[in-house]
């Protein structure tokens, strides 16, 4: 066998079932959409839905990478929005300040996620606990900090320029991004003795002690980074409404659990693929798109959210028969 | 009672995991008031057997009476419900519930829809009589029980269902020598009240004192049956064995130099499993690891690789000491050790990961440069030993999951050997893996050892442990009780002093004249 | 050993979280502007009821070593069906009190049977749901609004006889009549079983799904009836996102405090109930001492952190690296 046809065999491989079915469903959500208005499939609608979801992909990037570890990442609300406002009031301190204002933001989430990471490798408390309780911490330091009310410092240019510019004309920076961290993510993945040992741990986190890899390490890391990525998350959401706001990441922690789920990578870990993930993210947009498009009140958004993840996970997501 | 038919009788018994064939047309047939023993080697098909008449798994194939009337087991309660209660290998005692819990679990007494836990506490009590474990607090939590009185709770817990059958599947390999002798005076009372009790046993001794009747198994079928007593212990394991066992193992060097060892311990002592082990272990070596299952060799193990804390005692490579915090640093260059550990599913492999990704995974700091993947340094090391051990996959990107256990289990060697470690551990590598691959890895070991490494093997095989090894230690209760070498390593002295029996070798000296 | 002693080691947790309630409400009631008076009490125990309530249910989950991430949206959801149904006449108060109930019991019964049946997590599978709840929650009540069979609501948030709180007696009927019955029942046992350990508990021949089952269901009607006193505290019914999650976070924070395992197996809804009035109580020490009511949300935060910090101490008692991973 040519190594070209093993590499082939190797990304059909990829394409599991659950990949396969979350593309479809892209693609039956866009020809329902468009007998609905034929604006569905005009470019301009589909390039505004990538920059919509592009935000929510670098969310879902890094809570992939904490799902493929069998773990997850409940913080990623207040991280959002503490990536938002320390980019913010950053921003408030002259001129260094503005300069620093994007880096800060994100060094903000990598603390939360370290902090989170330090609890699930090191403390072993289960991650849904202790992501939970920081992410009440970080709402708590907001508050104090903001006095309870939406915070008042603006973005900064350089925010509002990466969330709403476009470099390339016709392609908004935002997306460039999401498809950056996404390479980024798929080399990791696929090439790095890191992604092996991801992959590894989530399998089986005790065989992957006994093979000698710092699991403990590597778990804190995956943690610190879905920190980081989910304050990014935050800071670009910050620029594109020009400021940020209190509840701003509530919006995002379904969501990007969903996209990742969706997308075919299990949630015990071990298992999914970076291309499942951005279809999950377009699936999860998309759907969102037509169900404002269609005027559908707040409550039914979320009652067709639920059912339909409980739905795609019984077909595929379940768990084997134990007898 | 004495003459009547069999109480129960399994006929045509077949059972497939997946490809593999566990039991094939096999059959066993129980009376009441006797012990039945079943013998086999591991992997000759007992504990399916006696899975399938607790009703834990159901049979493809296959006939069960009981009573001479037609049973089918759906489920283990069913099972119980027919009178057949089971004391399992591994525990089915529930961690976090107490001892009195434990014992009533499946049908508990309860007063308006409610357990009552007088009467549950009664019960318990009488079990625990009748299991001879009197001294033990209903109330305690199995959990912090130490593990040979879980496994008399087990028994407690059979016996509370007032079972005409009971079966004892290793149910003694936990135990203390202590409480093995109680256990036999309680087996042996309820014999004489009329059960019929199946009992699994690699212990030939325990056998020749229990057993009414035998049958063995081998390579999931049925052997032969025979009253006990009217065959020789030889003809017996021949017939487990079904081959001359010498044949298959490579020839062993004889004398070693006396060079100085690359692994040394003093003393070596952790919680209450390991006291004060010493030895050492030379390059060019095998050394075996015996002694029953469960007496610290895995702990033993575990302990040089990093993995226990609070170790005390001392460990040398190389003549110096050291300290190993972790598997990571048990692998790293001036130590270079490697852990084939006991259970592939669960610590040696990733079962849904490609062979490829398994096998580097011990190796990724070899593998990358500047934490990339070289993937063509990996694909050469993978090619390497995948023609070293002969490793049959069809792709290298399938998962390891699919490929058989004996290839599997090369994987998970292949996976160390890249490398090159000068020490290797192996807890128990040839368990459930089929006769040829066992024969592969028994050469494999031996050309290691040629090579210069350091070989440290614990095998619950004896065969495994005479055919290979330069020296065998056996550990009895977490401490070395002796140390065999060369043409003193023979199933008798292994058995006796596994036993913790002081002299039971056989007469080779003629009294003085 | 002793029996006493034997049944105190397995009422430990409860009775830490006892010690902790009792130890923070005397400061609690000596800081207190009015001191240890029936209305102070009366304030503390409405608020406190309302958590110990959910806190009651997400232990049903727990203990089969599941976690209940709808909890709240379930508490949210019944609270906005009470707010159009719980009024009018007797009869009809009544109706409508076993109609929010049984939606409750509905709800709980619908998260046990997708994580049970369909073999989900339990984690996903209820942060679906709860989208699911709180979306019907907000069909029933867009704003804030509704109102409550009032006699019914002072009845059961006043005083029984001008000394005892009303919702506390409540709660301490639950207990006796939902709680203690399920915990001694044979499903109680196999729920129990099931989350300490599910192959031995099916190798022993326990009905573990049914077991499970009845506590995601238990759980449903317990949060059903969290959602009720709410209603009866505040006369309406509000769809907030916010409070749902909230008492989603803080009924884990009292389940831990309570010394219920989030393993599985272990640990008494009667321990969740003191942990919750004990996190109430912390919480509310920061009002007795006049401070920024601004630091509440990061104190609360904080209590949570060090409640499971002090589970993560056990780790350093493991001597075999290996049991990190199980």
């Amino acid at each position: 066998m040519t190594r070209a046809t093993e590499r082939k065999q190797g990304f059909m491989r990829s394409l599991d079932p659950a990949v396969l079915t979350a593309f479809g469903c892209i693609v039956l959500l866009l020809v329902l959409g468009s007998f609905y208005s034929r604006s569905f499939l005009s470019p301009e609608y589909l390039l505004q839905q990538l920059k919509v979801a592009s935000f929510l992909g670098i969310i879902a990037t890094g809570m992939m990478l904490v799902v493929l570890l069998g773990q997850i990442d409940l913080s990623v609300p207040w991280t959002v929005a503490t990536g938002a406002m320390m980019a913010c009031a950053a921003a408030a301190y002259g001129p260094l300040g503005t300069t620093l204002a994007i880096p800060f933001g994100i060094l903000c989430g990598i603390g939360i996620g370290l902090f989170n990471g330090v609890g699930v490798a090191y403390l072993r408390i289960p991650s849904m606990i202790v992501t939970l309780a920081t992410n009440a911490v970080a709402q708590g330091v907001m508050v104090v900090y903001t006095g309870g009310f939406s915070p008042q410092d603006s973005a900064t240019a350089a925010m509002r320029y990466l969330a709403t510019g476009a470099l390339i004309p016709g392609i908004p920076n935002v997306v460039f991004i999401w498809a950056l961290i996404g390479a980024a993510m798929v080399f990791l993945l696929r090439r790095t003795g890191f992604g092996r040992a991801v992959y590894g741990i989530g399998n089986r986190e005790r065989a992957a002690y006994l093979s000698g890899i710092n699991t403990r390490r590597i778990v804190m890391t995956a943690f610190a980074a879905s920190g980081g990525l989910s304050a990014f998350g935050g800071v670009l959401l910050a620029g594109y409404a020009s400021k940020a706001a209190q509840s701003m990441g509530d919006a995002y922690l379904l969501p990007a659990i969903a996209a990742v789920v969706l997308g075919g990578t299990s949630i015990l870990g071990g298992r999914g693929s970076y291309l499942g993930t951005v279809a999950g993210v377009i699936l999860i947009t998309l759907l969102q798109s037509i169900l404002s498009v269609t005027q559908m009140p707040e409550a039914g958004r979320q009652i067709i959210y639920g059912v339909v993840i409980i739905l795609m996970l019984l077909l595929y997501g379940r768990a084997p028969a134990s007898r | 009672m004495e003459n009547g038919g069999p109480l129960f009788r399994m006929e045509g018994i077949s059972k497939r995991y997946g490809g593999v064939r566990a039991l094939e047309n096999a059959g066993l047939s129980v009376r009441a008031g006797a012990i039945h023993a079943v013998l086999g080697e591991n992997g000759a098909g007992k504990s399916t057997l006696i899975k399938i008449m607790a009703g834990v798994v159901a049979a493809d194939e296959g006939q069960m009476t009981l009573d001479a009337q037609p049973v089918k087991f759906a489920s283990p309660a069913a099972a119980n419900a027919a009178g057949i209660a089971c004391v399992f290998q591994e525990l089915s005692l529930i961690p976090e519930l107490s001892v009195a819990d434990n014992i009533v679990i499946s049908n508990p007494p309860t007063r308006f829809g409610m357990i009552d836990r007088k009467a549950q506490r009664r019960i318990a009590e009488e079990a625990l009589a009748r299991a001879g474990a009197a001294d033990i607090h209903p109330l305690a939590l199995v959990k912090d029980l130490p593990l040979s009185r879980k496994q008399i709770v087990e028994i407690a817990k059979a016996l509370a269902r007032k079972p005409r059958i009971l079966i004892l599947d290793e149910a003694t390999s936990a135990l203390t020598a202590a409480d093995v002798s109680k256990v036999f005076a309680v087996l042996k009372r309820l014999r004489a009240e009329g059960l019929a009790l199946v009992y699994i046993s690699h212990r030939m001794n325990e056998i020749a004192e229990l057993a009414d009747d035998c049958t063995v198994f081998r390579n999931g079928s049925k052997v032969a049956s025979y009253a006990a007593g009217t065959r020789s212990d030889a003809e017996v394991i021949e017939m487990m064995i079904g081959r001359e066992y010498h044949s298959v193992y490579p020839p062993k060097p004889g004398r070693l130099a006396q060079i100085a060892p690359v692994l040394e311990t003093r003393n070596l002592s952790w919680a209450d499993r390991l006291h004060d082990i010493s030895f050492s272990l030379r390059s060019g070596e095998i050394v075996g690891l015996g002694g029953l299952d469960g007496q610290g060799q895995r702990d033993l193990l575990l302990a040089l690789f990093g993995v226990l804390r609070g170790l005390r005692g001392t460990v040398l490579v190389d003549g110096s000491p050291i300290s190993i915090g972790s598997p990571a640093q048990a692998r790293r260059h001036g130590i270079g050790m490697a852990l084939i550990p006991e259970d592939r599913k669960t610590e040696g492999l990733m079962q849904p990961m490609t062979v490829r990704d398994n096998l580097s995974l011990a190796s990724l700091d070899r593998l990358t440069r500047g934490g990339i993947i070289d993937r063509a340094k990996e694909e050469s090391a993978i090619n390497q030993m995948m023609t070293l051990l002969a490793i049959k996959a069809g792709n290298i990107d399938a998962p390891v999951g699919a490929l058989s256990g004996g290839n599997q289990q090369k994987v998970v060697i292949a996976k160390w050997l890249m490398r090159q470690p000068r020490i290797i551990l192996l807890n128990d590598p040839t368990r459930g893996i089929d006769v040829g691959t066992k024969q592969e890895i028994y050469l494999l070991l031996r050309r290691l050892a040629d090579e210069g490494a350091a070989i440290l093997f614990y095998s619950t095989d004896y065969a495994e442990l005479i055919g290979c090894c330069d020296r065998v230690l056996v550990l009895y209760d977490g401490t070395v009780k002796r140390e065999l070498a060369g043409a003193e390593i023979t199933e008798r002295a292994l058995i006796a002093s596994a036993l913790n029996i002081p002299s039971a070798e056989p007469t080779q000296r003629e009294p003085a004249q | 050993m002793k029996d006493w002693e034997y049944r105190l080691a397995e009422h430990r947790g409860t009775l830490t979280a006892l010690a902790i309630f009792v130890v923070m409400f005397i400061i609690y009631t000596a800081n207190h502007p009015a001191g240890f008076t029936a209305n102070v009490i009366q304030t503390a125990a409405n608020k406190g009821v309302l958590l110990a309530f959910v806190a009651m249910a997400q232990t049903m989950v727990v203990i089969t070593a599941g976690i209940d991430l709808s909890v709240g949206m379930i508490f949210l959801l019944t609270n906005c069906l009470a707010s159009w149904l719980v009024v009018g006449s007797p009869l009809e108060t009544a109706f409508g009190v076993l109609v929010v109930l049984a939606v409750g019991a509905l709800c709980g019964a619908t998260n046990g049977a997708i994580v049970i049946y369909g073999r989900l997590q339990p984690i996903v599978a209820t942060i679906a749901t709860g989208a699911v709840y709180f979306g019907i929650a907000l069909l029933l009540r867009p704003f804030p609004g509704g109102s409550v069979n009032e006699h019914l609501a002072d009845a059961l948030t006043g005083r029984i006889f001008a000394v005892v709180p009303a919702s506390l007696v409540a709660l301490a009927a639950v207990v006796l009549l939902i709680w203690v019955p399920f915990s001694r029942s044979v499903y109680g046992r196999a729920a129990y079983a099931a989350g300490s350990s599910e192959t031995s508990a099916y190798m022993s021949g326990m009905p573990i799904r049914r077991g499970k089952l009845l506590a995601y269901t238990l759980s449903g009607l317990v949060a059903a009836l969290g959602g009720l006193f709410l209603t009866f505290f505040t006369y309406t019914g509000d769809a907030a996102f916010a409070s749902g999650n909230a008492y989603t976070l803080f009924s884990i924070a009292a389940v831990v405090l309570g010394g219920v395992s989030l393993f599985g197996g272990k640990g008494s809804a009667i321990g969740a109930v003191f942990g919750a009035l004990a996190f109430r109580t912390i919480g509310d020490l920061l009002f007795v001492f006049d401070l920024d009511p601004l630091w509440q949300p990061l104190f609360q935060g904080l209590i949570l952190l060090a409640a499971i910090s002090l589970g993560a101490l056990a780790l350093f008692r493991v001597r075999n690296r290996l049991e990190w991973f199980l």
